[in-house]
């Protein structure tokens, strides 16, 4: 042990909490993807210097208190409506940097006209998208990503696409829009792609500062509580289910 | 001198928003009032002042934007009409529960459901009575011409930060649309980001290493902390309801029947006063500016007078309730009203009163 | 036997014990306590510390961010 002690020195630190983050215990269940992406978000605020310039925009939905976790200004938005609040704060103070913070459910069903047009209107903005494919704070109902045959609390026989539709694809279609330039689907569930995440995530701030448009980062992620699933078990069947239908990669990269 | 233009009520609301040096405008077209975001269009303030025009895709994402930009403590505003201004109503309530200031104009148009473009005053309940969820109130501003609504952009914006509240201005579609002479106020600059981090210690502009992080935020998870937020709300209410309530009195001194009349019902009554003490019968009229607050105390001091109170308004009756209210039905209180897009005439005005008060009274 | 080039430092009280940063430790050092924390959680700890490459995988994936990683630089602890 006296070997481990040697090692354990604040010269020796190669992975550490950034102070962009704040002391609070996260509400989220164990083994959430929330935490995994506040911290990127948290680190790459820190990395680009740009604390005293952000301004985040928490959702409804289990993120709903993202503003006691990350140490920067925010403003907490009305289901769905997120993209307009940040459109707002982007064209009133240009040399901030915006980003909404949204589920599924507040970025692809209620607020999809939000998302839309701020996307269509190429608000230089970035949108950080949490697709784990269920409505998670309100306990476990079916979402515009439940996959088809997928059980929720309100489809507990299972997505019947002949009923509800197909799950949709709200990243392919933000793509299609001239105001996006950067559309990513990432996880955060193996190490190499909590890297790739943030890389993703850099990029989007990046071209926010380089007034490039719209940014979308979705992250497919685990609600190993609504899936009824232990943690590492729901990120196998997110491997398994979620990334056939919700490949992940570049969807559109303008440079 | 000021400057003297002729214009619409909708068209001075423009002006007067670029004037007082407001930050932003957030809307979608709607009857009758679609020349404010027209008129502010042409003029194109972003080259002038700097000032943000932007047509959302919906009143929803309108009174968002709204929502967003006060949070950054900048003079932001909307205006719709009424069924513009009921799909705002979650909006307003969200901004009266994260305490932001802003200004909405209602030019009012008769309903329910899509009604008619023609004018109506059959928002008063859903103003000043809530319309969204909870326990929140609207500072209620009705401006009775073309000059009150150019006028009550910078009141209402200095009543929004006075007391971090949404204000709202009800108009109807008369006076957005009818055309009366305008003293312009001089232009004044847009506040600097400067004043607003200095002033507006709540915004969020930007963490800075100095202050703790600023959040606008509605939530409070726990109920006795919403409680003692609600009694927060409920005592900035009551200020609000001591020092801000705003009315005008024509001719009640030797008054036997007050008719009370709001907007441009006040304009037609004007008129019907004449027409009554004309005929000898010695009416007088009480304009309430303030609809929220209410001139509650003012009704009650001179129903103490009066034989009989009418309430004119373009509605079914809503404001008759709180005459009734504020003068503790100790005399008569009628309504008269047309509504669903009709005028009343000054003459049936005055054939009500006889008919409602002075018949009742022989 | 292998000398010891990382460790990891957790903190117990904030971690939920759910175990991912077992599952991306290429050298198995992570195991979950059979001891609960405060909040009733079996919390992660180094059961195999001598393994420890100090790759910070555990650290970046954590979400609840309660891992500390430390590398000792070359020759260091020798």
């Amino acid at each position: 042990m006296s070997d481990i002690n040697t090692i354990i020195k604040p010269e020796n630190i190669v992975y550490k909490r950034t102070d962009v983050l704040s002391d609070n215990d996260l509400s989220y269940c164990p083994g959430c993807g929330h935490g995994t992406v506040h911290k990127l978000i948290a680190e790459v605020i820190e990395e680009m210097g740009i604390q005293d310039t952000t301004i985040g925009i928490a959702p409804v939905g289990c993120s709903v208190l993202a503003y006691n976790y990350l140490e920067i200004d925010w403003q907490q938005a009305a289901h769905g409506r997120a993209p307009a609040l940040a459109t707002a704060v982007k064209r009133l103070m240009p040399e901030k940097n915006v980003f909404s913070y949204q589920g599924d459910g507040d970025l692809a069903a209620i607020g999809t006209a939000e998302t839309i047009h701020a996307c269509n209107r190429g608000e230089n903005i970035v949108m950080i998208f949490i697709n784990n494919g269920i409505y998670g704070m309100t306990g476990g109902q079916m979402a515009p990503t439940t996959l088809p045959g997928m059980a929720a609390s309100t489809c507990p026989h299972g997505r019947d696409v002949s009923h509800d539709g197909e799950p949709i694809k709200i990243s392919e279609i933000l793509a299609q829009l001239p105001g996006t330039c950067y559309v990513t689907r990432q996880s955060v569930h193996t190490a190499g792609n909590v890297r790739k995440t943030k890389k993703a995530l850099r990029k989007a701030f990046e071209n926010q500062a380089a007034n490039k448009g719209t940014s979308l980062v979705e992250v497919v992620s685990n609600c190993n509580s609504g899936w009824k699933m232990t943690p590492i078990k729901s990120n196998e069947w997110m491997e398994e289910n979620m990334f056939p239908y919700y490949p992940l990669g570049d969807i559109k990269n303008e440079e | 001198m000021r400057e003297l233009k002729l214009m619409k009520g909708n068209e001075a609301i423009a002006e007067a928003a670029i004037r007082a040096g407001v930050d932003g405008y957030f809307g979608y077209p709607i009857t009758p009032q679609s020349e404010v975001m027209e008129t502010l269009m042409a003029l194109r303030p972003w080259d002038s002042t700097g000032m943000v025009v932007l047509q959302a895709e919906s009143e929803t994402a309108s009174i968002n934007m709204v929502y967003g930009g006060a949070g950054c403590g900048k003079r932001v505003m909307t205006s719709s009409s009424s069924p513009g201004v009921s799909l705002m109503q979650e909006g307003l309530t969200y901004l009266a529960g994260a305490e932001l200031p802003c200004v909405v104009v209602n030019v009012v148009r008769g309903g329910p459901g899509l009604g008619t473009i023609q004018p109506a005053q059959s928002d008063y309940f859903q103003t000043v009575k809530g319309g969204g969820h909870g326990d929140y109130k609207l500072i209620t501003l009705a401006p009775a011409s073309v000059q009150e609504m150019a006028d009550f952009v910078e009141l209402s914006f200095d009543l929004a930060f006075k007391y971090r509240n949404p204000v709202m201005i009800l108009s109807d579609g008369v006076i957005g649309q009818m055309m009366e002479k305008v003293e312009l106020s001089e232009q004044k600059p847009r506040w600097t980001a400067e004043y607003i981090e200095e002033n507006h210690t709540w915004a969020t502009t930007g963490k800075k290493a100095n202050r703790e992080k600023n959040i606008i935020t509605s939530v409070q998870l726990e109920a006795s902390v919403q409680e003692a937020f609600n009694h927060k709300l409920q005592a900035k209410y009551r200020s609000v309801e001591e020092n801000e309530v705003r009315y005008e009195e024509v001719m009640c001194d030797d008054a036997d029947y007050i008719i009370v009349a709001y907007g441009s019902s006040a304009r037609i009554c004007q008129k019907s006063i004449e027409i009554a003490r004309e005929k000898g019968i010695k009416v007088g009229m009480f304009r309430p500016i303030t609809l929220y607050p209410f001139p509650t105390e003012q009704l009650m001091k001179r129903a103490k007078q009066v034989k009989g109170m009418l309430s004119v308004e373009m509605s079914a009756g809503q404001m008759v309730e709180d005459v009734k209210l504020a003068v503790e039905c100790s005399i008569p209180v009628e309504h008269f009203g047309r509504f669903g897009g009709s005028v009343h005439s000054p003459g049936e005005v005055v054939e009500a009163l006889e008919q409602k008060l002075i018949g009742g009274d022989k | 036997m292998a000398k010891a080039k990382g460790a990891i430092v957790v903190d117990t009280v904030k971690c939920k014990g759910c175990g991912v940063c077992t599952t991306v430790c290429p050298t198995k050092v992570i195991e979950l306590a059979t001891e609960v924390n405060g909040k009733g959680y079996h919390y992660a700890y180094m059961a195999n510390p001598d393994a420890c490459i100090g790759c910070s995988n555990c650290g970046i994936i954590c979400p609840d961010t309660c891992i500390t990683v430390y590398r000792a630089k070359a020759g260091a602890t020798a």
